[in-house]
């Protein structure tokens, strides 16, 4: 039964299609108008003809009428043809022209959009990533983008040039007999009425049988991406039979989709043959009927060779209003596709209203900042006040405070509260707590990937907010607990901190995260190439190269995500002695669970339900024996 | 491989078959029709009785009728055909992939398998309904219109003897340069997704060493590679346009020029002949073009294919044996010389002559640096992969006697990387018992000391895991996935570092849980905190895939100077 359709999905926005044509004229000021000029001039091209052939063959039949010799009718022949040929030339050289043209026009515009989609991708904030199924971000760049290949390049030019066939003979036909045209339009009324409904079904199969392939791949994913946990729990005829249904789902969209997209060709085509039929029928009788009147533009009387020429406009019609009705699901799957697009399009971008720089100083001993455009191991910011007009410099040296921070990512659900903590350059500061007490959140405002609700975070005394957000990221290092490699060798992701580090501080780097010794095991050492988010690496090596890659940036602040829980203790201590130098002079802020990883912290944060509770070096917290005491000894305890 | 395919199509060859018939049908009807038509239009123009025209227009009304039968039946039954084909497909790669043993699995990616199970079958839907639709039509359609224009035209048929082979040549010199253009550009296009995908994967690490700018450059590049390629390609697609159109056009001057002078000089030929000659000259060329079309469909969808068969090839290494042991006795294990590597042609061993007696219901700690192959040993108990070398024993019995769904369900094993599904909490822990009731759901639940968490949500145990389980922290996922292994009632349980996001103290309850409700239980426990497995009653350090020393907590305290050393590193480590 006829489920409600389109459940949740907002309605299409009006002007999709308005707002593509746009697009395509301002991406192609030039190429469009022309190109749609061709399409015109060598579709009427195509409709005029008829007129010529109706006209040689009227020329015959009267030659073989009153039997005019062959040299003779060819004097009258000869110049239709001729003109024939020469429109058809014309008509051959503007197809060829703008079918080269829409190939050029089709890849540059979607090329544009995939642009114009991952630009503004990048800008859109961190939320956005945090609140969309990735895999729907995904078909917005496959399956989206490949509808509107479909409909720029096939179907608005089909639908353009069957247009512009259909005024034509529309035309062509009023010239000659209103009576015959009024039976064609009552015909063509009929197939548009028919084939609109089943047109209409077939799109609504359509867009089932696309939300059926997502159910199904959804379903197919989470499997395959779990399919080690099945076999573990022998799950395997569970989720067979789970998959049949939605199989099942599947093929039964899928069927009637394309059902109804098949059986509209047959259907106009031969509603075509029947009108073809009526009209020779009538066109028989309005000739042979004497008190017949024809009314025409030309004020023709009806006679046969107008009938004839009749006859094969029909013909055209139908073959044209099939063109157009076939176009019918691709124009609308793509304008869904579109509108999808376009909503990822008009995303909000992540807002900057930062104007505090981080720029490269040379810094005298006397303390004087100047800026210089060469790398130089010291960095300032360069904060510019607008009321005196005044620029000064302040050393970038890695304070961090955050003063009474309340925030939470869904305002009504507060994460953190009254959130305190100083951080002052070189320091080690470490949070610990349950899961969800609040941890990683801090480090998520810090690098400001979300905005505190209130409260106030300053970096070497300056209120982030003020900050250019992509100078602030610079000066933190980032390691998480999740590690994302990039598709490429091993030098070219630890480069990724420093897109100038040469060889050599990169190995330096890997040195230093304790990375170097397995790297260089590796087949290929740092040329090996990375694939699958460095599925060929275990969880450990991945983190490694992470840390390596933080490394690399020489960041002033360093933050730490649980970035080495999974390594083990025992490599743990070997990088440890890596980290111990990594984290030398920085100001670090740990997450870990494991407590030997913090121990060693300046400052211990004890996190519980978005407050601290505890803070204290571990000596003293131990000492305090309250909360931490707790935890660093409760396994033993429990013994 | 086609055949392998073709034997999906199973019980809709018979929707297949009617398709063909319905086809045939049509396509001899759709050649009547312009016959007819030459003839309703002769009548008109000699003047024939009302009668007459009546009568043909009476017969081509009929067989419009049964064209659109034939048409619409065709329709339907094509697309059933197609859809039911690609239905088996799908059904049969997943029964197959739901059979593969752990080595299958390792070497298919899962977002390669999901391709092939959805845009590769879609392809390979829409080719076997084009093949069934077109294949016998076009062909059909040339014939028939070429023999009756030869039969009608007589010499006006030199049109198409002229233009067919233009025709012909020039579609294959664009399918010959088109298709290799168009597989690289598909190929570079698919690396293009997968690097789009990474970068949303990894889009903290973008921001956060504000790599924005660095990425839409990267992809600006490749983007406008792709575009180059892409529009090479589609140019030389573009071509069939004008060559379509200049072999219509000449047929159509040809006809007229040469059909003219025939009909007026010596009257070999007459108006209706004529008009039918150019209603055949476009239905040859265009099933010419259909045929193209469908070649080039075809060629695409046979990458799609071979990569659907790849998986309905690829073999289970593992099986079940005849006559297999249904039942475990116990839950003791031994270890007789066992290595193991993962692929024959692995050079190294994974693990290599362990020999371990574990007697049933000991609680045993694993560990061991990365790349130690904890997990390697601990996967062949529940022979998830087979011993390369050596006698692995169960319950006193080799494992590759045992019914392999028997020994599974005697084996209990939380992964490294375990995973929730979607649906809620119960119907996930249910994966361990299908029938386990609420009691033993929340005793589990207690157990893995999870069901404090649980119960403080607000819709319990009917609280919905999303896809991934994203909604519940690590920590509360490793729980469940442990109370999920506790409800199979297990002989023995294998923990592969399943409470690293666990705090310590919750760790310990769970262990001490395990001893108490749980005691003739065989418990594996993989480790990195020492905490974890102190307290076993046998401790194994596994260093680079051999044991390196067996032995309780205080006697590898004294031996093992790996054991020493993490376990110092854990608990001094702020004071040196």
């Amino acid at each position: 039964m006829p489920k409600p359709m389109d459940k949740g999905r907002p309605p299409m926005k009006k002007g999709v299609l308005g707002r593509l044509m746009k697009m395509l004229f301002r991406f192609y000021p030039v190429m469009m108008p022309v190109t749609i000029f061709c399409i015109i001039f060598s579709s009427i091209a195509a409709a005029i003809p008829d007129m010529y052939i109706q006209k040689v063959i009227a020329i015959i039949t009267n030659a073989v009428d009153n039997e005019i010799p062959w040299e003779q009718a060819k004097a009258e022949v000869m110049p239709n043809i001729i003109f024939l040929i020469v429109l058809y030339v014309i008509a051959i050289a503007a197809v060829a022209l703008y079918s080269q043209l829409m190939a050029f026009i089709t890849q540059g515009c979607l090329n544009k959009m995939r642009q114009s989609m991952f630009k503004g991708m990048q800008d859109l904030p961190i939320r956005y990533f945090d609140t969309h199924k990735h895999g729907d971000i995904m078909s917005y760049y496959t399956n989206d983008i490949d509808t509107l290949r479909q409909l720029i390049s096939q179907a608005l030019p089909t639908l353009l040039r069957a247009g512009v066939v259909v005024i034509t003979v529309f035309g062509i036909m009023l010239y000659y007999s209103f009576w015959l045209t009024l039976l064609i339009i009552v015909g063509v009324i009929i197939m548009f009425m028919v084939s609109g409904k089943m047109g209409g079904g077939s799109a609504k199969y359509f867009l089932r049988q696309q939300q059926s392939i997502g159910k199904a791949e959804g379903y197919i994913q989470e499997i395959m991406n779990g399919q080690k946990v099945v076999k573990v729990f022998n799950r395997e005829d569970k989720c067979i039979e789970q998959f049949d249904e939605i199989n099942k789902e599947l093929q039964n969209d899928s069927y009637k989709a394309h059902a109804y997209a098949n059986t509209l060709a047959p259907v106009v085509m031969n509603i075509g043959n029947v009108l073809y039929v009526l009209v020779a029928v009538a066109g028989g009788l309005m000739v042979l009927w004497d008190g017949f009147v024809n009314f025409s533009i030309s004020g023709m009387a009806l006679d046969i060779s107008i009938v004839v020429a009749f006859l094969n406009m029909t013909k055209q019609f139908t073959g044209n209003i099939n063109q157009v009705v076939q176009q019918f699901n691709a124009v609308i799957m793509a304008l869904a596709g579109a509108d999808r697009i376009f909503t990822l399009m008009d995303e909000e971008p992540e807002t900057d209203e930062g104007y505090v720089r981080l720029v490269n100083a040379e810094i005298s001993p006397s303390g004087e900042i100047t800026e210089v455009d060469h790398h130089t191991g010291q960095w300032a910011w360069k904060h510019f006040h607008k009321a005196e007009g005044t620029i000064t410099y302040t050393r970038l040296e890695g304070d961090v405070l955050l003063d009474h921070v309340d925030f939470g990512y869904d305002p009504d659900k507060p994460v953190l509260h009254d959130v305190s903590v100083f951080a002052k350059p070189g320091q080690k500061v470490a949070f610990v707590g349950a899961t969800g007490a609040g941890k990683t959140t801090i480090t998520n405002l810090i690098n400001r990937f979300y905005d505190i609700a209130d409260g106030k975070i300053r970096y070497d005394g300056i209120n982030i907010n003020k900050i250019v957000k992509s100078d602030l990221r610079r000066s933190l290092g980032l390691v998480l607990q999740e590690t994302n490699l990039f598709t490429g060798t091993v030098m070219d992701n630890i480069r990724y901190g420093k897109l100038d580090a040469t060889d050599e501080e990169c190995i330096a780097a890997a040195k230093l995260a304790g990375a170097d010794d397995f790297i260089t095991r590796l087949p290929e050492g740092y040329g090996t190439l990375l694939t699958g988010n460095g599925s060929n690496l275990s969880q450990g090596q991945r983190q490694l190269i992470a840390i390596a890659r933080a490394a690399v940036a020489d960041p002033p602040v360093m933050i730490l995500d649980e970035a080495t829980s999974s390594i083990d203790t025992r490599t743990e201590a070997i990088v440890a002695r890596g980290m111990d130098k990594l984290m030398e002079g920085r100001t670090v802020f740990v997450i870990a669970h494991r407590l030997s990883t913090v121990r060693n912290s300046d400052v211990i944060m004890v996190l519980d339900h978005g407050s601290i509770i505890e803070r204290g070096s571990h000596d003293q917290l131990i000492a305090q024996k309250g909360h931490y005491y707790q935890l660093y000894t409760g396994a033993f305890e429990l013994d | 491989m086609l055949k392998k395919l073709l034997s999906c199509v199973r019980e809709y060859k018979k929707p297949t078959l009617f398709t063909l018939v319905f086809i045939l049908g049509e396509a001899v009807i759709e050649t009547l029709i312009p016959f007819l038509t030459a003839d309703l239009v002769n009548d008109i123009k000699i003047g024939s009785p009302m009668s007459e025209v009546l009568k043909v227009g009476g017969i081509l009304v009929a067989m419009a009728v049964i064209s659109l039968s034939f048409g619409a039946g065709a329709g339907f039954t094509s697309a059933k055909a197609a859809s039911g084909f690609a239905k088996n497909l799908r059904e049969d790669m997943f029964r197959k992939i739901q059979s593969y043993a752990f080595q299958n699995i390792d070497k298919f990616s899962s977002s390669s398998l999901v391709t092939r199970m959805t845009t590769d079958v879609t392809n390979v839907q829409m080719s076997y309904m084009m093949i069934i639709r077109m294949a016998v039509r076009s062909p059909l359609m040339l014939v028939f219109s070429s023999a009756m224009a030869f039969y009608m035209g007589g010499g006006l048929a030199m049109a198409f003897v002229i233009a067919i082979p233009v025709l012909v040549f020039g579609l294959l010199m664009i399918g010959k340069f088109a298709m290799p253009a168009f597989r690289s550009v598909f190929k570079k296009y698919d690396r293009l997704n997968e690097s789009i995908e990474e970068n949303v994967r990894a889009m903290r690490v973008v921001k956060g060493f504000s790599r924005e700018n660095y990425e839409k450059e990267k992809f600006g590049k490749a983007a406008e590679d792709i575009r180059k390629d892409f529009t090479t390609a589609e140019r030389i697609v573009a071509i069939n346009m004008p060559l379509m159109t200049l072999c219509m056009d000449f047929d159509m001057v040809f006809i007229l020029l040469v059909g003219s002078k025939m009909a007026i000089a010596d009257a070999s030929i007459n108006i209706g002949q004529i008009s039918a000659m150019i209603t055949y000259g476009v239905q040859i060329l265009m099933s010419l073009m259909f045929l193209s079309v469908m070649y080039v469909m075809v060629t695409m969808s046979l990458e799609s294919a071979k990569r659907i068969t790849e998986v309905l090839d690829e073999e289970s290494t593992l099986h079940s044996p005849d006559n297999a042991v249904a039942e475990i006795k116990d839950g003791s294990i031994d270890f007789e010389g066992v290595c193991f590597k993962y692929s024959e042609t692995a050079e190294r061993y994974a693990l290599s002559g362990i020999d371990l007696h574990i007697p049933s219901g000991a609680t045993v700690g694993i560990i061991g640096g990365t790349g130690s192959s904890k997990s390697t040993l601990v996967q062949l108990i529940p022979r998830l992969y087979d011993v390369s070398g050596g006698v692995l024993r169960v319950g006193g019995r080799d494992v590759r006697e045992y019914d392999l769904q028997a020994l599974r369900d005697a084996v209990a094993m939380v992964l490294q990387k375990n995973l929730l599904f979607s649906g809620t909490i119960r119907e996930n822990l249910q994966w361990g018992n299908e029938t386990a009731t609420d009691e033993e759901i929340i005793e589990a639940c207690k157990l893995a000391q999870a069901a404090e968490f649980v119960e403080s949500f607000p819709d319990k145990y009917d609280t919905r895991i999303e896809q991934g389980g994203s909604n519940v922290s690590g920590g509360q996922k490793q729980r469940l996935c442990i109370a999920r292994a506790l409800l199979k009632k297990p002989k023995i349980l294998i923990l592969d570092d399943s409470t690293s996001a666990v705090d310590t103290k919750t760790d310990a309850l769970i262990r001490q849980g395990f001893r108490t409700y749980i005691p003739d239980t065989t418990k594996l426990i993989i480790a990195q905190r020492i905490a974890s497995v102190q307290d076993a009653d046998m401790i194994v350090v596994l260093d680079n895939g051999t044991i390196s020393d067996v032995g309780t907590h205080d006697e590898l305290l004294i031996r093992s100077d790996i054991y020493r050393e993490v376990y110092e590193q854990q608990t001094n480590g702020g004071d040196e």
